[in-house]
């Protein structure tokens, strides 16, 4: 580790918490529909999306019309673009001449994209048409995101209001999410992209004569614009297959600092959201603080582990001061790449710009924890607060055991139903990601996938249902996901993953909204201070480490063993 | 339920129409107006022709120029196209080795590119760089020290004095940005295309 490593991170952490409270303002204003200075621009267009689909905007929808809407949404959006991608070859914008994409991986794609997970068992250069990438995939960025943006906004309102029968529109909260957040500040940013290098281009791919005589075709699409939005939804599916390591996607050192900021800076502002929402802006704060905790111990794992090198390389005559380069970039080095792995997997993000399959053991074990912890870490646009709401909801239920009252937050009594909705979204997750692991480590099929052997080969496996229920879409990539098995379990691993955490979710918000507000007495656990965020994270911590901790000694722990020993596979 | 059936198919071809088609044709059209050399793939053109482009690395592997690092890249094999065979710096078809840090192939890979690099320019620790793959496949970049480890070889097969070549190298080097981000590096292709041009000749 050096210096001037910690300083880049130390330079991204201050970044991040910069654009926390304006942009946490700025979305409590459109949130709550008030004028911003993009209306004057903008508002005739929503105004006319609403006329179009016949949505009265001043009407409030009760949590299950408001889950109706949601769920409805997402499968017309599945629909279409499993049809495109099925239908790519007659359709437009196909200057490459890609054929129809096989029904099995269409259905896991189409499924990868609606729930924001962006798994990727496909090469982007070598399979999906301009068309598919652009209005297949980068509609489902958007819309992904604010989906998930406007679901959290819904839980905060439950918190927000009193004695409510509802909990917002789900078609305001999605058409405002788009129109004035996504893409105002998408617009910008990819220009930026371009600028820096990034392609933008509908053309065909370009041949080059290399210097030495080789033919070498340079794949090249409108990349830029796909970039923006996958970084700024906390999407995470690239462009190219290399995703963000590739530089075409991340060109350099400042282009791979703004993709950082860009995946923390909306979930940040959130929380800052959360705050304003609930009158006490403290309150987000603690909740980020609680983030800011487990996101500096992660980073430091990995970094550590990444820059302590490979053992066996160093056996080799390797200088070993430069730590572990296998599937990094020269010009993000150690530091940058650790950094970049827990910001992408501590959000439900997904990009990568190395490769985290080549990480070293406990390095690898970072992004995976991070995943199964539930990305509460700042998390995805909009799940990683709701997620991290549900845990405090667990914290406190724990904290009113050990005094023996009913707990509550702000002012709302956490009662049986709430709790119970809570458990359910919570033990949903790790059902899908042990579950399928165990059922695919039993099966010729699942194992016969594995790029590499011993117990790295079980952290493929185990990292892939784990990625995909958490909704992240990172990879350790070697594992060959392209097949029937893959694509079907991991399909419906992403499915439950995401709608069996939102629509309970969505119950807590209805049911928090209906209550009255309880004043604060003396008996009152405070919410926002270092006690709290003390509890938060421990809670996370016993929650993840009671769940997994058998699963990671098979794969990462195991495998760190038998590296310092020595041992090959 | 049906009530909802309308808001959710015109908001899907809508928000279609808006974020998948209008919003990456308008950044098209910007971006190609305005900054059309980097929107197009920055490439570089050489007499005419497009030699590669200045972001995305290439192989090389006579003794007059620069190596850029191992490449993990593949491509389908002309006699089965289900299969795919080794393709360094494929840049239709981006990736890395996906190798575990206790994989025996990845060992005997680094094994062997280490003593051939030793018996080049023997004496010297073997940059990591330059036995290892990067995650894209398509690097760039060397690190200074990657690119000093093989002035020695350069110089000789060129006929030039090391100091000269070392002294390009220099000049090629970017530091990180403001001093701080990201790491220093050496654009392989430029400084080829530098010798080329012979810029270490006088």
């Amino acid at each position: 580790m050096t210096v001037n490593g910690w300083i880049q991170i130390l330079l991204f952490v201050l970044l991040v918490a910069a654009v926390t409270r304006p942009l946490g303002g700025f979305m409590t204003r459109v949130f709550n529909g008030e004028r911003s200075f993009l209306s004057s621009l903008l508002r005739p267009i929503e105004r006319g999306l609403y006329r179009l689909a016949g949505v009265d905007e001043a009407a409030e929808q009760h949590w299950t019309a408001y889950a109706v809407s949601m769920l409805l949404f997402s499968a017309a959006g599945m629909a279409v673009l499993y049809l495109m991608q099925r239908l790519q070859g007659v359709l437009p914008f196909n200057p490459t001449g890609m054929a129809a994409v096989p029904a099995d991986l269409a259905f896991n794609t189409a499924a990868s994209f609606t729930t924001n997970t962006n798994w990727q068992n496909y090469g982007g250069e070598s399979t999906m048409s301009h068309l598919v990438q652009m209005a297949g995939l980068t509609f489902h960025n958007y819309v992904s995101a604010a989906t998930g943006t406007a679901l959290a906004v819904a839980l905060v309102r439950g918190f927000a209001r009193a004695s409510a029968r509802t909990v917002g529109n789900f078609w305001v909260d999605l058409t405002r999410c788009t129109l004035y957040v996504l893409l105002p500040l998408c617009v910008v940013y990819a220009l930026f992209l371009v600028w820096q290098g990034v392609p933008q281009t509908l053309g065909a791919y370009a041949e080059a004569t290399t210097l030495e005589g080789a033919k070498q075709t340079l794949a090249l699409g409108p990349v830029a614009s796909q970039e923006a939005i996958k970084m700024l939804g906390t999407n995470g599916g690239g462009f190219f297959n290399a995703n963000s390591a590739h530089p075409f996607e991340n060109p350099n050192a400042l282009t791979n600092l703004v993709q950082m900021v860009s995946i923390f800076a909306l979930g940040a502002g959130l929380t800052n959201l959360f705050g304003r929402m609930v009158g006490d802006e403290r309150q987000g704060w603690a909740i980020l603080a609680a983030m800011g905790v487990l996101f500096l111990a992660g980073v430091t794992v990995a970094y550590w582990a990444e820059a302590q090198g490979n053992p066996a390389f160093a056996a080799l005559g390797i200088d070993p001061a430069a730590g572990n380069m296998e599937g990094k970039e020269t010009r993000f080095g150690i530091a940058s790449s650790a950094l970049f792995a827990t910001v992408t997997t501590a959000a439900s993000c997904g990009a990568v710009n190395a490769m985290h399959d080549s990480f070293t053991p406990l390095g690898g074990m970072v992004p995976l924890v991070n995943i199964m912890l539930g990305e509460v870490i700042v998390g995805g646009v909009g799940a990683g607060l709701y997620g991290m709401l549900l845990f405090v909801i667990i914290a406190l239920f724990v904290a009113g055991l050990m005094v023996g009252r009913t707990p509550e937050y702000l002012g709302k009594k956490l009662e049986a139903k709430e709790v119970k909705m809570t458990m359910l979204a919570i033990l949903c997750m790790p059902l899908m990601m042990l579950g399928l692991t165990a059922a695919a480590v039993v099966t010729d099929t699942g194992v016969a996938s594995m790029a590499n052997a011993g117990p790295h080969g079980f952290t493929e496996v185990l990292y892939a249902y784990v990625s995909g229920a958490g909704n992240n879409g990172s990879a350790f990539a070697g594992l060959s996901g392209n097949t029937p098995w893959y694509n079907l379990t991991l399909g419906l691993d992403m499915l439950v993953g995401r709608f069996l955490v939102i629509v309970p979710m969505l119950a807590i918000a209805g049911s928090l909204a209906a209550k009255r507000r309880a004043a604060a007495s003396a008996g009152t656990f405070p919410t926002h201070d270092a006690l709290f965020v003390g509890l938060l994270v421990g809670v996370i911590l016993i929650v993840g480490g009671l769940t997994f901790f058998p699963a990671l000694a098979l794969g990462p722990l195991v495998e760190h063993l038998a590296m310092n020993a020595g041992t090959l596979f | 339920m049906l009530r909802e059936l309308r808001p959710a198919l015109v908001m899907t071809a809508a928000l279609t129409v808006i974020t998948g088609l209008v919003y990456p044709l308008a950044v098209t059209g910007i971006a190609q107006g305005v900054l059309p050399h980097q929107a197009n793939g920055s490439l570089i053109v050489r007499d005419g022709a497009v030699i590669g482009s200045g972001l995305v690395g290439q192989p090389f592997t006579g003794e007059r120029y620069f190596h850029p690092r191992p490449s993990a890249t593949t491509a389908p094999d002309p006699a089965d196209p289900a299969k795919s065979v080794p393709a360094p710096y494929n840049a239709a078809n981006s990736g890395g080795s996906n190798a575990g840090p206790t994989s025996k192939a990845l060992v005997e890979r680094i094994q062997g590119d280490a003593e051939r690099l030793k018996a080049e320019n023997p004496g010297v620790p073997v940059p990591a760089d330059l036995v290892t793959t990067s995650g894209s496949g398509l690097d760039p970049d060397l690190s200074p020290a990657a690119a000093d480890f093989q002035v020695p070889r350069v110089a000789r097969a060129r006929g030039l004095p090391e100091e000269r070549v070392r002294r390009l190298v220099e000049a090629h080097t970017v530091p990180r940005l403001l001093g701080v981000l990201g790491e220093p590096t050496v654009n392989v292709l430029a400084l080829n295309l530098a010798l080329d041009a012979g810029a270490a000749d006088r």
